[in-house]
């Protein structure tokens, strides 16, 4: 089944209206130094609609139960409300069954446990884990410590002075052999590329290399359909997608979460324990040890429906006419330099940039004195820094309720930066 | 509110003081700020009455983190070592001015951490004070 026959398609704007968006978060009326609170740290957290927080807010006054063994009413109502966020999230990334979604605390801890659980029991000595350039740390570290305790070996892929992935190192490193995953971010958090995991998934497979996707920056901001993209795992994070913190996602082919081991072990993952054994129950159960963030859960369930009813392909839309926009006016600015890929086409919106010798953490303070929420730093991504050769970036990244409106003042703010600090 | 970015601290941002390095320190410190990439070093030479009679700071990164630096020399030539060990965050902010996150106190107070991890490793078994730098 393919639900989106187009990934990315090019013109969809009909019927979105970002000011009735905007009446849906509550936070963004919210003032700063007497000025409206202009959000754009998007790719760290998103806000959270209202229908979000009273989802949350139902669950705990109304229906607050643990999951599963309660015979009562109420614990069954969480039961079916739990199990329903799994099924709406499913069907979001278009899974073939909601087995295949375990709930987990974020991107950071599903790509843990993939390679706790899948890549201890499949990656030896000799074998290696390719990474690109551009990965977060959290998709970096956990591979590093797997191949320090194999004896495996980490490859890289380079990237293009536009942020681009070096298609002929991925061949290179597979032509090499024994590449047995391919860990890949889809949407670069720092350069906003997005990769393209269909194509590069098709050639790992061709070497039996299998597919790690970190979602983190991806399923927030477009549709994603796990069939077509063929990847074996994909990682991400509710809190990116306008649900709470403290929840995320693993997706896995249910071929390889059937032969995976349990990541932690405990209460309501098993089928039975005995004194000196137990047996573990099928997934996704088996990987979700003791209480889990039921609340959580559900409210992502809500964020899902709220992302659903918009429609992420006129998300994606918006994200890239706002994308376009900042790119334009940003590029107008004396002394600025942008990095990643200049069409709005081939990248999200996550922007990154740097103004002459203006240090980040002074133009996010500067932007700050204005109600402006930016990130400045190294995004997580030091490897990538140092391959920019730069030790830090200013960061603003958009999501569904920002506006040009918010970009001018983004921009004016950057501007009066350039005066003080006389560029 | 204030903003921290005033003509001065931009001056000595840009025309910094005392920056360089000298040929013969007796102090000598250096330290970084991982989270902003803030790197801070700084170079005393004293008198034969433990006086400081030059100073130098070196580094790179944001603006506070290097003008405080720069503010922070002028304020210890001429002193005794013991004042100079005295020197309070507080004394740091005032001469900053402005207001500034948690986040960006570290890059105001880098200097000063620097600066006394120098004197307390000169000073060394000397020193009775039991000032916690985690604090700066």
């Amino acid at each position: 089944m393919q639900r989106h026959a187009q990934v990315y398609p090019t013109k969809r704007t009909s019927g979105y209206d970002v000011e009735r968006v905007r009446a849906d978060f509550p936070i963004l009326k919210r003032e700063i130094n007497g000025r409206p609170l202009v959000y754009l740290d998007n790719a760290a957290t998103s806000q959270k609609p209202v229908q979000v927080i009273e989802a949350l807010d139902r669950f705990y006054n109304q229906y607050n139960a643990n999951v599963y063994r309660g015979v009562y009413r109420i614990s069954e109502e969480a039961t079916v409300a739990y199990e329903d966020a799994r099924r709406k999230i499913a069907h979001l990334i278009n899974a073939r069954d909601p087995s295949e979604i375990i709930f987990v605390r974020g991107t950071t801890e599903a790509i843990n446990l993939a390679a706790h659980s899948w890549g201890r029991s499949n990656i030896g000595l000799g074998d290696s884990i390719m990474l690109t350039e551009m990965e977060h740390h959290s998709n970096i570290v956990p591979w590093q410590q797997l191949a320090r305790e194999k004896g495996a070996s980490l490859k890289y892929v380079g990237i293009s002075e536009e942020g681009q992935l070096l298609r002929q190192d991925v061949h290179q490193h597979l032509e090499e052999g024994r590449v047995k995953l391919f860990a890949v971010t889809h949407v670069s958090n720092v350069l906003g590329t997005i990769n393209p995991i269909r194509e590069l998934a098709r050639e790992a497979h061709k070497y039996g290399c299998k597919v790690l996707v970190d979602g983190a920056q991806s399923v927030p901001h477009m549709p994603i359909d796990v069939q077509d993209l063929d990847c074996d795992f994909l990682a991400f994070s509710g809190h990116k997608m306008c649900g709470p913190t403290g929840i995320g996602v693993l997706y896995g082919k249910r071929e390889l979460l059937q032969t995976m081991e349990p990541y932690q072990s405990g209460g309501e993952m098993i089928r039975e324990v005995h004194l000196y054994e137990a047996t573990f129950k099928d997934p996704p159960f088996k990987f979700e040890a003791g209480t889990t963030d039921i609340a959580g859960a559900i409210g992502l369930g809500a964020a899902v429906d709220y992302l659903s009813k918009l429609d992420l392909r006129n998300v994606r839309d918006h994200d890239r006419e706002i994308t376009k926009y900042v790119l334009e006016a940003l590029g107008r600015v004396k002394g600025l330099k942008v990095y990643g890929p200049t069409d709005p086409e081939t990248r999200g919106g996550v922007v990154s940039f740097n103004l002459a010798d203006v240090h980040a953490h002074d133009m996010a303070s500067m932007l700050d004195e204005d109600g402006i929420a930016v990130r400045s730093g190294h995004h997580c991504a030091q490897p990538l820094m140092e391959r920019l050769g730069v030790a830090a970036t200013t960061r603003a990244s958009v999501y569904l309720y920002n506006t040009e409106d918010e970009i001018d003042l983004l921009v004016g703010s950057v501007e009066r930066a350039g005066r003080v600090f006389k560029i | 509110m204030s903003s921290v970015y005033s003509e001065i601290i931009l001056d000595y941002y840009r025309h910094p003081r005392n920056k360089g390095t000298l040929d013969d320190p007796q102090i000598s410190a250096k330290d970084s700020n991982p989270l902003c990439g803030d790197i801070i070093e700084m170079q005393l030479e004293l008198d034969k009455n433990s006086n400081v009679s030059d100073v130098r700071f070196n580094g790179q990164g944001c603006a506070i983190s290097q003008a405080s630096a720069s503010m922070l020399t002028e304020l210890v030539k001429g002193k005794k070592l013991d004042e100079v060990r005295n020197i309070s965050k507080e004394e740091i902010l005032s001469l900053i001015g402005g207001q500034l996150s948690a986040v960006r106190l570290k890059c105001a107070l880098l200097s000063l951490k620097v600066l006394k991890i120098g004197v307390y490793s000169y000073l060394g078994a000397a020193s009775t004070s039991k000032e916690d730098l985690s604090e700066l």
